[in-house]
């Protein structure tokens, strides 16, 4: 049974540990007793941890499955860096991390619209169809960005789709993406981003329109009888999403020296459905963990590298069998006696 | 006549989209659900043909017979040990476990036959036909695509219609519980369901070989979303709808990468599946034809 | 006044137009009004004609054997089906444009047959998507936790456990409604139908599974919150001790129509209700 206080301390134990690690590490990085690798793999880190808990928002708490995430975080990259690159070229804004805060904002703002744009007719859809649309969509948008040229000629932002014809310098290099990015991202703003992500996500679970997320998830006819607006409170969830994608798009692409539109690929949504389903569907700090856990890892076991996504796949079928096949579910509970008791009013809703 | 090859093209691969469209809309009828992993059967069956004509020099049509084999017994055993264990949970985990089930497929194959992409033989060796004295040229695995696509499509029309399973098949894609009263084996019916769409994707896959002869892990994906979109397209469940979803999209591809842009072309199909549900998601034939397999 | 006799002392008296509601409505506006409508499910004609009459503070009964069509009546005044034929008015407004979502927001509230809660949520919770119209703040309220969030959820919080104290499940309100013994998740579904402060209430075999005690509770239960919330009710019920005991007016439905409409009386002597109830034997019905 989850009450209210059980929810309440289980946000102030995800905020603490996420403070608190931010603390150790940033200590360890003052005193140098942390690897280069890791170091370097900070920031990432923090890009998927925002993705892994934006895509929970949408798979689990709304519970329509997302298949196209990575385009949002490819058009907050794009446009972050497209943001960053104006401003230092065109208003000469020296400063990064007010550069950072825009490109950030700039990177969001644009998934966010985009989201809204897409989630109008999406979300009218249902189920399977509903997650064969966003994987469109996603490919999509990758498509898209490998045709778009920016350049920046002083305060001018000069557009191309399909031709790099463009006075000043190109920012965006349609296939070849965005080069010479100045990397400006930091492990602070990827903290301060990962926190700002989980008070969204978590006080958006725990109030009145979160509620009525859920409640549409939960039953579509009920929600609607009791005067809830499905499609409405589905967009909610969809579009904060997208933002929070877009957020951490643009972090991640800033702290790249380059990137390329086809980063952004199927396999990269895939991955993050990965990191929420291995994390457990609706559980944010599952999220955290397992996003976290899944980046590091495959770093350190490199002489694995062909058999990551082989173990990926595997354990994807293993925890959708475990926690939906009844016979499964039953064995699982014998084997570990004390896990928290699977919901038994779901069956009974779905008869 | 550049419009007319264009055509023929695009009727080709349209064909080749009906044949995998088939599979996707006779699972999607009677299990109700996403066979993500359906464009990596057909990935797999082409790589067992590229290995028996290659490694082992067997006959071309003898291979092909392995490979829908391997294909029947693959699809059969992915439905036994992932896909039915899930009959009573949500379509949020059916989905998430068939996109598992494509990883998997295209991993292995990763680890067998290795990222570098193979080169398909020309195992039908057929001649070209000249049209208008030489200015339109059709390739001999152009019309063997399509004349493959009619034979199955009207075969498959038969089985469903005729045959006791076929009409099992339709039982089950009505009404599940009923057909179940009825004395029908459901987890049989589903079944044969998944035999017949796998061995179909392995003809699909020689199909597509021939015709783009670059072999890789990951070329069943694309091929097999887009197939779903011709599905959807055409009216899921519907076998008319599957090859008349397949073979318009197919023309949309072709003549969209030809006169909008080559970037584009996959940016094209999928703005088409987006438009279709859209506007008419039950696909072009969905109502007007019930027929629900 | 004690609630049954409410009823007692009200007599049924025609309206204008020659419905039948309680004497104490006449004043107001019909809560309800169908008329002529009528729903084919392909070439059949699950209701038909259907034409019925509420008066504001009404407690009528929709009987009949399965199959009859009430279930599908139900769907049809909260637009989960849309009509193919008819009108329905809502307090004099056409509910002809509206959606499930506008239905409960102009005033008609439900529960389901096979009960509909949101299993996983506490009982609270549920009752707080009841309140989702009523006590509202807007999103960014709830991410920034500004004062009207602290401020309209112990609103919430204290109107649920109003609202759940009716039933006495005040003491249950961190239960989680999946969890609850059947007759306990009916009354949850009624409150929570309560919870969207509607006109007319719509209650769907509200007392199947119940015990009889509980059904005496549950009587006792409608007909306060009948006279606590000046709400009408109408409601399906296989349970003949219910219907009599508290409907005012009852219509009785077989084969998508009306076979027979009148007070309990009336309807216990109607010889097509009889005969829809335990069969004739020779000839077939006219």
């Amino acid at each position: 049974m989850r009450t209210k206080k059980a929810r309440f301390i289980t946000s102030m134990v995800t905020y603490g540990v996420v403070i608190a690690l931010f603390i150790i590490l940033t200590v360890m990085i003052d005193n140098k007793s942390i690897s280069r690798t890791l170091k370097g793999q900070l920031i990432p880190i923090c890009s998927w941890i925002v993705m892994a808990v934006s895509l929970n928002l949408v798979v689990g708490i709304s519970g329509e499955l997302s298949l196209g995430h990575a385009g949002f975080m490819s058009l907050g990259a794009f446009s972050g860096i497209v943001m960053s690159g104006w401003l230092l070229n065109g208003f000469q804004m020296e400063d990064p991390s007010l550069r950072l805060i825009l490109a950030i904002l700039a990177g969001g703002l644009v998934a966010g619209v985009v989201g809204a744009l897409i989630g109008i007719p999406v979300l009218r859809l249902r189920g399977d169809y509903l997650a064969i649309v966003t994987l469109a969509f996603g490919e999509i948008i990758k498509n898209v960005m490998n045709c778009v040229y920016v350049a920046v000629e002083g305060k001018q932002l000069h557009w191309g789709f399909l031709t790099n014809e463009l006075p000043g310098t190109l920012l965006l290099n349609g296939p070849m993406g965005a080069v010479k990015v100045k990397a400006i991202s930091t492990f602070t703003a990827g903290f301060l981003l990962v926190m700002f992500t989980l008070i969204v996500v978590l006080n958006l679970a725990n109030s009145r329109s979160g509620r009525a997320i859920m409640a549409a998830r939960d039953n579509r006819i009920a929600a609607e009888s009791m005067g809830i607006h499905i499609t409405k409170y589905k967009m909610m969830a969809f579009v904060t999403a997208a933002v929070l994608a877009g957020m951490a798009g643009a972090l991640y692409g800033l702290s790249m020296a380059t990137l390329v539109p086809t980063k952004f690929s199927f396999n990269e949504s895939i991955n993050v459905l990965v990191f929420v389903v291995l994390g457990g569907i609706g559980n944010i700090p599952g999220s955290i963990v397992s996003a976290a856990a899944l980046t590091i890892l495959p770093e350190k076991l490199r002489f694995l590298q062909n058999y990551r996504m082989l173990a990926y796949a595997v354990l994807l079928i293993l925890a959708m069998l475990l926690s939906n096949n009844p016979v499964m579910k039953s064995l699982l509970k014998k084997l570990i006696p004390w896990r928290k008791k699977p919901a038994d009013g779901e069956e009974a809703m779905r008869a | 006549m550049v419009f007319l090859s264009n055509l023929v093209n695009g009727i080709s691969l349209g064909s080749i989209y009906a044949i995998i469209a088939l599979g996707y809309t006779m699972v999607y009828g009677i299990a109700k659900m996403l066979n993500f992993a359906h464009g990596d059967v057909i990935m797999v069956g082409a790589y067992i043909i590229f290995c028996a004509a290659q490694y082992w020099n067997l006959p071309f049509i003898v291979s092909l017979l392995i490979a829908m084999a391997v294909c029947t017994l693959l699809g059969i055993t992915i439905e036994k040990l992932a896909y039915k264990p899930l009959r009573q949970a949500t379509s949020l985990a059916v989905l998430i476990t068939a996109i598992g089930m494509s990883y998997l497929l295209q991993n292995t194959a990763l680890l067998i036959w290795g990222a570098n992409p193979k080169v398909f033989p020309d195992l039908m060796n057929l001649n070209t036909l000249q049209l208008f004295d030489g200015q339109l040229s059709i390739k001999g695995e152009i019309l063997v695509t399509i004349a493959a696509n009619i034979i199955i499509m009207i075969a498959l029309t038969m089985f469903t219609s005729r045959t006791k399973m076929g009409k099992a098949m339709r039982c089950v894609s009505e009404d599940r519980g009923a057909a179940e009263l009825m004395g029908i084996n459901v987890n049989r019916t589903i079944s044969v369901t998944f035999a017949i769409g796998s061995a179909l994707a392995a003809i699909a896959g020689m199909l597509l070989c021939s015709s783009y002869p670059l072999l890789q892990p990951t070329t069943g994906s694309m091929p097999g979303i887009k197939a779903f979109t011709a599905a959807v397209f055409g009216g899921i469940g519907s076998i008319p709808g599957a090859m008349l979803g397949g073979i318009l999209l197919g023309i949309i591809e072709i003549l969209g990468k030809a006169y909008i842009s080559t970037e584009l072309g996959d940016a094209i199909v999928f703005a088409v599946l987006i438009i279709v549900l859209l506007v008419r998601p039950t696909g072009l034939l969905g109502k007007a034809v019930r027929e629900k397999v | 006044m004690s609630e049954n006799k409410l009823r007692q002392n009200t007599p049924m008296v025609p309206y204008p137009s020659g419905a039948i509601v309680p004497e104490r409505d006449l004043g107001s506006i019909p809560v309800l009004e169908c008329t002529h409508l009528g729903i084919d499910f392909g070439g059949l004609k699950a209701v038909d004609d259907f034409n019925v009459i509420m008066g504001r503070t009404e407690i009528a009964g929709l009987i009949g054997p399965n199959g009859a069509g009430k279930t599908t009546i139900f769907n049809l005044l909260t637009k989960v089906y849309q009509p193919t034929r008819g009108t329905m008015m809502l307090e004099g407004r056409d509910m002809g444009n509206m959606t499930t979502v506008d239905v409960n927001k102009a005033g008609i509230a439900r529960t389901f047959q096979n009960i509909r809660l949101f299993g996983n949520m506490t009982v609270e919770e549920n009752v707080r998507i009841g309140l989702h119209n009523q006590i509202r703040y807007g999103m960014f309220s709830g991410i920034l936790r500004l004062p009207k969030y602290w401020k309209s959820e112990k609103q919430q919080h204290e109107r649920s456990l109003e609202l759940l104290d009716i039933f006495d499940m005040a003491s249950l309100a961190d239960a989680r409604a999946g969890s609850l013994p059947y007759g306990a998740q009916r009354r949850l579904e009624i409150v929570r139908a309560l919870a969207t402060h509607p006109k007319l209430l719509l209650l769907d075999e509200p007392a199947a599974g119940m015990n009889p005690h509980e059904t005496e509770e549950l009587m006792e239960n409608i007909m306060k919150i009948r006279d606590q919330f000046r709400i009408a009710v109408l409601l399906i019920e296989h349970d003949m001790n219910l219907v009599m005991g508290i409907c005012e007016d009852i219509c009785v439905l077989n084969f998508g129509r009306i076979i027979a409409k009148g007070t309990p009386d009336e309807i216990q002597r109607n010889p097509a209700v009889i005969e829809a109830y335990l069969g004739k034997q020779k000839e077939a019905k006219a």
